[in-house]
């Protein structure tokens, strides 16, 4: 008999065929890390089912491969076992899509460009393991999400690239009363999305589509999505299961003694050989000494029952948890409570509201205030007094237990924020921006994998002998680092304590990125739920070497924050919803899309008792009324000016420029040239996400940025245009503003033609003029530049050319000019009338709405005038960086930055937007922080990609103009 | 804005200089060049999770990963006590380039700033002259040897790589390479400025010594190595992946050192081409690369003479392989190079290739994972893996996906799959 083991990252498959090749036996199973004990046990029932068999055994999957080399025994890739089970079981099969706990592949089988087999790099986005954290998230079991997702009505845009993500498109959506229902189904829609952009790379799936693998064969929901997308109805089979082991099994040639082979996998079960960190506590006196320490910190919670005097309320709806804290005049806690949002915190704060009046029937309630994620929704609901952005509600707490505290970290669910106390007010702010690692869910995400609850399973690596060296990472990554522990044999113990170390690690050194703990400061305060976990808070202070104060009520301090906040800002009596009102309270949602503007943002409309109404999801404040008139914006009127240029009349052709990248700002350059010599210039439009669905099919390299995968949907857009030619050229050379050592332009921007050209098939059949372009010697250029166009378009005299080439450098120069002048008339005006000025700091791209998410508007609804760094860049001189200062859009940034330093006006300030693996970006980040910090000011960091989770933008914003002294709450 | 800490002329007296190891034979090679010229070169061996931990520490998270582990690896050196960093300097190469690339050398001074160590002067290893040190020359004789050294050590490499896999007595090829680094810096020393006589015999006795090796010559899949210079070569940075595909049974085919440095110089050709420049600059260049390509074929002469075995493919072989897949005008990170070499071997027999990178890599975005799908319409048979290398990604994650292209591998080679 023929005996395959697949061992995957989260599970066990096992199946054993008789000689016929028929199923006798199979199992599934969930391993938990346990795989040589769960190996063991099922040899042993293999053994004793079929007792006097002989047996062959193979090996395959993910975490097998370990196991196999040291006992010897055959290891087939598991990709590669499933097609030999495939090519037996349906050979009629075209390509498979096998999905599996952290894996996702795609099989070809057939058609031109022969076997071929895809799989998910190093993201884990799309796969079992992310319906799981999804399932978390939304706090129902992972078998509960089929029956949900039956009953969707409709679905939301999910980013699917990575579950970090996809989470925080999907929290603000949970917090704002979206149905669970229509989450569900988005989810299954992510996944399906995923897999099909990530691994297909512009192969079409089609033909006889096999569904294999555990999320696949327990979603139907699932199965439809892949059937919608892909427009086919795929194959189901039976035994969907166990592919790759049946593949093993068959495969295995070489007999095995399952009796010698038993102690030999109990030995290996014993020895463990991964890198390992010191224990967290050597014993527990050690842990003891430790509690007594941190038990002297201490907010009490006194009893004050039939407490007859004025109380003042805090809410802080975050991200996972809700924190809610009653205290009385004197600032002592009367009531706190920490609830589990549930994906809706209206229900846990009425409770508590009741509660409270229940428990406090003749107190006065004075103040009444929100903060976190779920801050407006609250505010709204219940009718508090006012709102504050939670780093200032953490500050103010902060100082009530260490008045001196000059460094405060707090870790939560999904935040990191931590700030620097300068002169009494927050100086530096670090948040993590599109990255989860090292905050909370992500350790709970890990516990619930283990099935234990978070406390338990983080208080069982405080003993740990061996923590693993997780070292730091994305959350996405972890998994198989963890995956890696369990396979050289790691416990649970051991890996809970290396996950504590870990998030530390990442908050350290990919969030505040310090090298040198002593510059965080002498007097930190840490807060944040995850604090509360000793684990996490023993590995904070053996890294930065410090002692640390954590205060008994860690997790609530954004709540007490607050309610410090309030009973500041009290004038007497809160507008808060009454017992009465709050006994009636009802609530009802419903969405729709906007028609303000382009944008069609998908409203979410929550009416309350009373017909008050709350709606989300727009970035405007345009329908909601609820803004104040915007501000002066350079990114609008730049957007206007692009969109002002006329296409032109037809008389030599129609030529398509996808808007995009370099177009940004080249596109007033190529508009005259072309329209000039008689060409009707077809612009493609400005990015929605649809449009970037179009193409994403062909973009060949996942981890480009946002921008350059754009273009594939330009091009295709332009492709049913039917235009006589679609030129975008390739520029290595930018032009020379004489601000840098060079004007390169970054590897993308200067070459990512050459991607469409060889990834979008539909080029082949077009005009594609992609050639490589010096426009950066206009002497040169013009001299060449007829050559190159009458290869496309034979016959155009060339005086005309060069003089239209001529007309294209005045039309620059003028664009330019322009934007400059504009940019200088904004400054001026702001300056006189004494209004805060962002210098909004990216690329020239960066002014689609679909790649800034309409940041831009955000900002001049936030009260400030936005302008460019291409309008400011040139009121400084050259000076000398700590940078190879080589690429044109990136010496900007520094012009930018230093103008900001230098100008001597506090009003104006500096956002920098960064798009998600931009790696020149890695460079001017630190290095702009820099020049602001020499002059005195701020540096805020907007990390942006596919996502919109306007609410996280929003809060990173409302810290800024917090910490300036701006915001009117 | 940091002044610049000058390796001065006293410096060169006591000074202990680290230099990264990304190619072993290489730079050991060059390592004892550079010492003939009185500088005390230390090729730098430490490995583990302190260099990536330093990496991690005292560079951006986000830059790429040859910078972090490069400046990981002198900043743990630096701090392992092994050398008086008083008396120690580093040197590395810069480029110049579009590519971040040319950023480490800024990148490691500011690590240097942060961990404390800023008097720790930095050489900044270039032939444009983009740094000037009073106690570091690259004179005529220096750079004539270097350039000299890496065509001996492509050459060796590449017979090393042919025969190793195959050899009865293991270890027979790594020793020859050691005899003939020895023997090479002896003659260095004898003979400063040896001419074409040696360097003529040299090469055909090197030929003829792994020709004689003993071997047993045997069916293996052959798998090509491209990418990102420093994850291709450097065994630290792509988790010993040369040794994993031995031990796999394979026979690895990794592309020489001079071909880079030639497409350095042809981006300075085919730039005044397309774009415009000085003539006189082109004329030098389209000299120094005849002179090259000369000597190139004369080692590819020699060797086929001499042996059973291929010469490193001279670098007018690779640019003709590249039949306008990509544009020459793409020239930064390893450009169009990266892709002419998939090219290359493709059509020289070695269908199956690793293409590494760096995570997020920007120019392979362009040449390497942007041109895998046209490469696989223009030849079927090819079967390219592409794999990402950062702090993050684990070793298990990317051997199995090389597990899977073996498998391919192994299934066109025989016809029929075989398990490992």
């Amino acid at each position: 008999m023929r005996i395959g083991l697949d061992i995957g990252s989260t599970t066990i498959k096992c199946v054993v065929l008789d000689d016929a090749g028929r199923i006798v036996l199979s199992r599934y199973q969930r391993h938990k890390s346990q795989i040589a004990q769960l190996a063991e046990v099922l040899l042993h029932t293999i053994k004793a089912e079929f007792p006097g068999e002989k047996f062959t055994l193979g090996i395959s999957g993910s975490a097998g491969m370990g196991l196999a080399e040291e006992l010897g025994i055959d290891f087939l890739q598991e990709v590669y076992a499933t097609r030999v089970a495939l090519k037996r079981l349906v050979p009629e099969a075209d390509c498979a899509i096998e999905l599996g706990g952290e894996d996702a592949k795609i099989l070809f089988l057939t058609g031109a460009g022969g076997l071929e087999v895809r799989m998910n790099g190093t993201c884990a986005g799309g796969t079992g393991a992310f319906i799981d954290q999804m399932a978390t998230l939304m706090d129902v079991s992972v078998e509960q999400l089929e029956p949900l997702s039956a009953h969707h009505q409709r679905s939301y845009a999910i980013a699917s690239r990575c579950g970090v993500f996809a989470k925080s498109d999907i929290q603000p959506l949970l917090n704002q009363g979206a149905r669970k229902e229509d989450v569900a189904r988005s989810i299954f829609e992510a996944v399906a999305g995923q897999t099909i952009a990530g691994l297909a790379q512009g192969r079409e799936i089609a033909g006889n589509v096999v569904y294999l693998g555990g999320p696949l064969t327990f979603f139907s929901q699932l199965r439809d999505c892949f059937d919608k997308a892909l427009g086919i109805r795929g194959i189901h089979p039976e035994n969907s299961l166990y592919f790759v082991s049946i593949g093993a099994a068959m495969q295995a040639a070489g007999e095995v003694d399952i009796d010698a082979l038993i102690p030999r996998i109990q030995r290996r079960a014993g020895a463990a050989r991964y890198v390992s960190c010191p224990p967290l506590f050597t014993d527990e006196a050690a842990y003891r000494a430790f509690r007594a320490r941190h038990d002297k910190n201490r907010v009490d919670t006194v009893e004050k029952p039939g407490y007859d005097g004025k109380v003042y309320i805090g809410i802080d709806s975050g991200s996972t948890t809700i924190k809610a804290v009653v205290i009385d005049e004197d600032h002592n806690l009367l009531k706190t409570a920490y609830m589990s949002n549930r994906g809706n915190p209206l229900p846990e704060v009425k409770r508590f509201l009741k509660e409270f009046y229940d428990e406090f029937p003749r107190a006065t309630v004075a103040g009444a205030g929100a903060t976190g994620y779920g801050e407006a929704l609250v505010k709204a609901a219940f009718r508090l007094d006012g709102g504050v952005v939670e780093t200032v509600a953490h500050f103010i707490a902060a100082r009530q237990l260490q008045r001196d505290v000059d460094f405060i970290i707090d870790i939560g669910g999904q935040d990191i924020k931590c700030f620097k106390i300068r002169d009494g007010a927050i100086d530096d702010i670090f948040l993590n921006e599109a990255c989860s690692s090292g905050c909370g869910s992500f350790i709970q995400t890990f516990a619930a994998a283990w099935g234990l609850p978070v406390d338990e399973f983080a208080r069982r690596g405080l003993l740990a002998k061996h923590p693993v060296d997780l070292g730091s990472r994305c959350t996405v990554f972890m998994n198989s680092s963890v995956k890696q522990a369990q396979k050289d044999g790691a416990t649970l113990e051991d890996i809970s304590a290396g996950l504590s170390i870990s998030i530390v690690k990442n908050a350290l050194y990919k969030v505040i990125r310090t090298a040198d703990a002593a510059e965080l400061g002498d007097h930190i305060v840490v807060q944040g739920g995850t604090f509360l976990n000793d684990a996490v808070l023993r590995a904070f202070e053996r890294e930065i070497g410090k002692d640390v104060v954590r205060p008994n009520i860690a997790g609530l301090m954004g709540a007490y924050g607050v309610a410090v906040w309030s009973a500041e800002r009290s004038k007497g009596k809160s507008g808060m919803l009454t017992r009465a009102e709050l006994d009636a309270f009802d609530m009802q949602t419903s969405n729709t899309r906007c028609q303000g503007c382009k944008n069609h943002c998908m409203l979410n409309i929550i009416k309350f008792d009373g017909g008050r109404r709350f709606i989300s999801g727009n970035r405007c404040e345009k329908m909601t009324g609820g803004g104040k008139k915007a501000m002066p914006n350079l990114y609008e009127v730049k957007r206007q000016m692009l969109r002002e240029l006329t296409p032109g009349d037809n008389l030599r052709g129609r030529i398509g420029i996808p808007m995009g990248l370099n177009m940004y700002e080249l596109y007033p350059f190529w508009h005259a040239l072309f329209t000039r010599l008689g060409f009707e210039v077809v612009q493609s439009p400005e990015s929605d996400h649809a449009l970037y669905a179009a193409g994403q099919r062909t973009i060949p390299s996942d981890t480009a940025c946002y921008p350059a995968k754009l273009m594939h949907g330009h091009t295709e857009w332009l492709l049913q245009q039917g235009v006589d030619a679609i030129f975008y050229p390739c520029l290595s050379y930018n032009f020379d503003e004489k601000r840098g050592d060079n004007h390169y332009n970054c590897p993308v921007v200067a070459y990512y033609p050459e991607v469409l050209r060889l990834n979008v098939p539909g080029l082949r059949n077009t005009k594609f003029i992609s050639d490589y372009l010096g426009i950066h010697r206009p002497r040169d250029f013009e001299r060449r530049f007829p050559r190159v166009l009458d290869r496309y378009f034979p016959g155009i005299p060339r005086r005309e050319v060069r003089e239209a080439v001529r007309a294209a450098y005045r039309a620059y120069d003028d664009h330019m000019a322009a934007v400059r002048a504009r940019g200088a008339e904004m400054l001026r005006e702001a300056r006189e009338k004494g209004v805060p000025v962002i210098v909004l700091c990216g690329r020239p791209y960066h002014i689609d709405p679909e790649i800034s998410h309409g940041i831009d508007q955000q900002i001049a609804q936030l009260g400030a005038v936005v302008v460019t760094e291409d309008s400011v860049n040139m009121n400084v001189q050259k000076f000398s960086v700590n940078v190879l200062n080589q690429w044109t859009y990136h010496s900007r940034l520094y012009s930018a930055a230093r103008y900001v330093a230098t100008c001597g006006d506090p009003g104006v300030n500096l956002v920098q937007l960064v798009s998600f693996g931009c790696g020149v970006d890695a460079i001017t980040t630190d290095e702009v922080r820099r020049i602001l910090s020499e002059g005195g000011k701020l540096y805020t960091q907007l990390k942006i990609d596919e996502i919109t989770n306007p609410g996280a933008v929003r809060i990173r914003l409302r810290s800024l103009f917090a910490a300036l002294g701006q915001e009117e709450a | 804005m940091q002044e610049r800490i000058e390796f001065t002329r006293e410096m060169k007296r006591d000074y202990t200089i680290l230099m990264p190891n990304m190619l072993p034979v290489h730079f050991r090679l060059l390592r004892d060049v550079f010492r003939l010229h009185g500088y005390n070169m230390v090729l730098l061996d430490n490995e583990g999770p302190g260099v990536v931990e330093a990496g991690l520490k005292y560079v951006h998270n986000d830059t790429c990963y040859p910078a972090l582990l490069c400046i990981g690896q002198f900043i743990d050196a630096l701090q392992s006590g092994r050398f008086d960093i008083n008396r120690t300097a580093l040197i590395i190469t810069q480029t110049g380039g579009g590519c971040r690339a040319s950023n480490y050398i800024h990148l490691l001074r500011k690590a240097l700033i942060k961990a404390g160590m800023a008097h720790v002067p930095v050489i900044s290893l270039n032939p444009a002259g983009l740094e000037k040190n009073s106690g570091f020359q690259l004179t005529p004789t220096l750079l004539l040897q270097s350039m000299v050294t890496i065509l001996y050590a492509d050459v060796l490499m590449c017979l090393k790589n042919q025969v190793e896999p195959y050899e009865d007595d293991p270890g027979a090829c790594a020793r020859l390479v050691d005899h003939w680094a020895e023997k090479l810096t002896d003659q260095f020393k004898r003979h400063p400025r040896a001419g074409a006589l040696h360097f003529k015999r040299n090469i055909r006795e090197i030929a003829r010594d792994f020709d004689a090796v003993p071997h047993t010559p045997a069916e293996k899949v052959k798998v090509g190595i491209v990418g990102e210079i420093y994850v291709k070569y450097s065994s630290l940075a792509n988790n010993h992946l040369e040794r994993f595909l031995l031990e796999q049974g394979c026979e690895v085919n990794l592309p020489g050192l001079m071909g880079f440095l030639l497409n350095a110089l042809d981006h300075n050709i085919d730039d005044v081409d397309l774009y415009g420049g000085s003539r006189f600059n082109q004329l030098l260049c389209k000299a120094v690369m005849r002179y090259v390509n000369h000597i190139e074929a004369v080692i590819a002469r020699a060797i086929r003479k001499n042996s059973r075995l291929n010469p490193p493919t001279p670098y007018k072989t690779t640019r003709r392989e590249l039949d306008g897949v990509l544009g020459v005008g793409c020239k930064m990170g390893e450009g169009w190079l990266l892709t002419a070499e998939m090219c290359e071997l493709i059509d020289s027999g070695v269908p199956n290739i690793v293409c590494v990178q760096p995570f997020g890599c920007l120019p392979n975005h362009i040449a390497g994972k942007g041109t895998i799908r046209a490469l696989r319409e223009k030849f079927p048979e090819a079967n390219i893996v592409p794999i990402d290398y950062d702090p993050g990604a684990t070793r298990v994650n990317q051997e199995n996906r090389l597990k899977l292209m073996l498998s391919v591998a192994r299934e066109s080679l025989s016809g029929t799959p075989k398990v490992s």
